[in-house]
């Protein structure tokens, strides 16, 4: 075995006996069992490099690039997103039929606990793995170098798999500190912050021994993701822990200053993740499969720099109406209306790079599912700003419309660009000649894009609604609809969210059943299963 | 240094710097001498060795 193996097992041993210990003096019932799964992974980990390196070292170690790692990444990504996608269905149901899907004495399946591991395991179990496995793959590919680090590229895979295991069962355990988009406790927040560093360093040190003398700019986007996730991450769960043997901890900040903190968090956790990650994907993967390059690779730096100068500052528009001086939020409005110029900039760049290749749009389902997502991006992009105006917002705050533009980016854009990629990356990584169906991909896209549309057109009728509603009054000056009205009149709307929620879940099970033949090296006999083959030259 | 020094200091000078520097980042992709090799770039992802 080699001596690093050996000595990640030694660490991981010492790691396993900090936390039985955490365990043994642990002041909640929460923080030992948290303590127990940290064991569990650690001890996991022993035993998963003692197989892979029992009989000497695995051929993956030997290759030019590592692709075992971006294996395990897509796999991981598949498994999340079913299961996000399943509770995202389940909550949806949940609000649709509140009576028959309430379960007192099981505190763990209410919506309260379950709404937080929906929305984590769909943006960071799902997004989070899709964003790690696309980055390995395409920084070594565009630098022309292995990745950095040996043994760190799976520290970072399994790290990052344990975080979500103890932020997901934290949640339903009720363990939560309450902030949007960020509720695991702060001894998770460590964990992630150590694992978020190690990635960072297998990613700039891959950039470091490059062959290429230009940094391709997906990777100037996945840098930037890494870096300014970091960076939001450690600000925003600034925290003094109640007792270091227990779960509780209490912010750093307070009031509006901690409200301001929390949407320059989790606004830019859309900027940076959702956003500026995805646009990498974007930018390897649309101009790979259309085999045509980036349409304008000037728009592209221009699109980089603008979209990072404007994102950051876009928070304050979260609070509006709010103790947030005023203008503070006038600032978040006006950076979010000028986020029209990178986001179309990009978009455009995007949808471009198709020139010359249209007609794949007709024949290759896949491609067909990245451009969609582009436009998705585009759309809801240009919906967000809109959303931000003040008197705007004073109409669609709080209601469905945020839900539904929220999905619109989330399904539309970040689903659809990450299941392109994955797509393209299975036949890729397990050497396969195609996707086993073509026409399963055909199916899975109609189907989710009917899903989609479902639910972003029942999320507008329903918000706009809900909105009037509650300002409608009457010639007296009284309010014209009690708060259960609104609630009664959403009722239809909700049920076809769910039914859109549960097309696209079955979209994605079509999904992973034609990636687990392609990887099986099934292929289906289908007319006209050629995409790949460019036309013959005029 | 209060806070309000501080503000004025980001709201003004903060505000130039920042229009500086997206103003080099835009001469820098406008540059006609950089016209080839971001030419090159944008078909990096085309000029891969197949790996099979």
């Amino acid at each position: 075995m080699p001596p690093g193996v050996i000595a990640t097992m030694v660490a991981l041993l010492g790691a396993a006996i900090i936390t039985i210990l955490g365990a043994r003096f642990a002041v909640d019932g929460d923080f030992a069992a948290h303590m127990w799964i940290f064991t569990a992974g650690f001890v996991a980990g022993i035993v998963w490099l003692m197989r892979r390196y029992a009989s000497g070292a695995p051929a993956d170690d030997r290759e030019t690039y590592a692709n075992d790692v971006v294996r395990a990444g897509v796999i991981a990504s598949m498994f999340w997103g079913l299961a996000g996608f399943l509770v995202g269905v389940v909550i949806a149901l949940q609000l649709a039929f509140p009576d028959l899907l309430y379960f007192p004495d099981l505190p763990f399946t209410n919506f309260g606990r379950l709404r937080p591991l929906h929305t984590s395991a769909v943006i960071f179990a799902f997004g989070g793995n899709v964003l790690i496995a696309t980055s390995f793959y395409v920084v070594q590919r565009t630098s022309k170098a292995r990745l950095f680090g040996g043994l760190l590229p799976w520290f970072v895979f399994w790290g990052y798999q344990l975080f979500i295991v103890v932020a997901a069962t934290g949640y339903l355990m009720g363990v939560t500190q309450g902030r949007e988009y960020a509720e695991p406790e702060w001894y998770a927040d460590l964990w992630l912050t150590i694992v978020w560093v190690c990635y960072l360093l297998v990613f700039v040190g891959t950039l470091w021994k490059r062959k290429e003398p230009h940094i391709y700019v997906a990777n100037w986007f996945y840098l930037a993701f890494i870096v300014t996730i970091a960076l939001l991450h450690i600000v925003n769960n600034m925290a003094v822990p109640v007792s270091f043997l227990g779960v509780k901890s209490v912010s750093a900040f307070s009031g509006v200053q901690d409200a301001l903190t929390q949407w320059w968090y989790g606004h830019n956790a859309v900027g940076f993740f959702l956003t500026a990650g995805f646009l990498a994907i974007m930018y390897y993967f649309v101009p790979k499969r259309a085999e045509r390059p980036v349409y304008s690779y000037r728009l592209s730096i221009v699109h980089f720099w603008s979209l990072i100068f404007i994102y950051i500052w876009a928070g304050p528009h979260h609070l509006h109406y709010t103790a947030l001086p005023e203008w503070a939020q006038t600032l978040g409005m006006t950076f979010s209306i000028m986020l029209w110029m990178p986001s179309w900039g990009g978009m455009i760049n995007g949808l471009m790079t198709l020139s010359g290749a249209w007609d794949k749009l007709r024949t290759d389902p896949v491609l067909r599912m990245l451009v969609v997502s582009v436009a998705f991006y585009g759309m809801s992009t240009f919906e967000g700003p809109v959303m931000s105006v003040k008197a705007v917002n004073a109409l669609s705050h709080y209601t469905d419309w945020t839900i539904g533009h929220v999905h619109s980016g989330a399904l539309g854009w970040v689903g659809y660009v990450s299941f392109g990629a994955i797509y393209c990356l299975v036949p890729w990584l397990w050497k396969r000649e195609r996707l086993y169906s073509l026409k399963l991909v055909e199916w899975h896209f109609w189907i989710s894009t009917i899903g989609i549309l479902f639910y972003i057109t029942s999320m507008w009728i329903s918000g706009i609604m809900q909105g009037l509603m509650w300002r409608a009054y009457n010639e007296f000056g009284f309010l014209s609809y009690s708060f259960v009205e609104t609630v009664e009149a959403m009722h239809p709307y909700y049920i076809i969210r769910a039914l859109g929620g549960a097309l696209f879940l079955i979209g994605a099970l079509i999904m992973v059943y034609n990636l687990w033949r392609t990887a099986r090296g099934d292929l289906r006999a289908e007319a006209g299963n050629t995409p790949l083959v460019p036309a013959a030259a005029e | 240094m209060t806070y309000q020094d501080a503000s004025e200091f980001a709201r003004s000078w903060g505000l130039v710097f920042l229009m500086l520097m997206f103003g080099v980042a835009v001469v820098y992709a406008l540059w006609p001498s950089n016209r080839q090799k971001f030419t090159k770039a944008a078909h990096m992802p085309l000029d891969e060795e197949p790996e099979l």
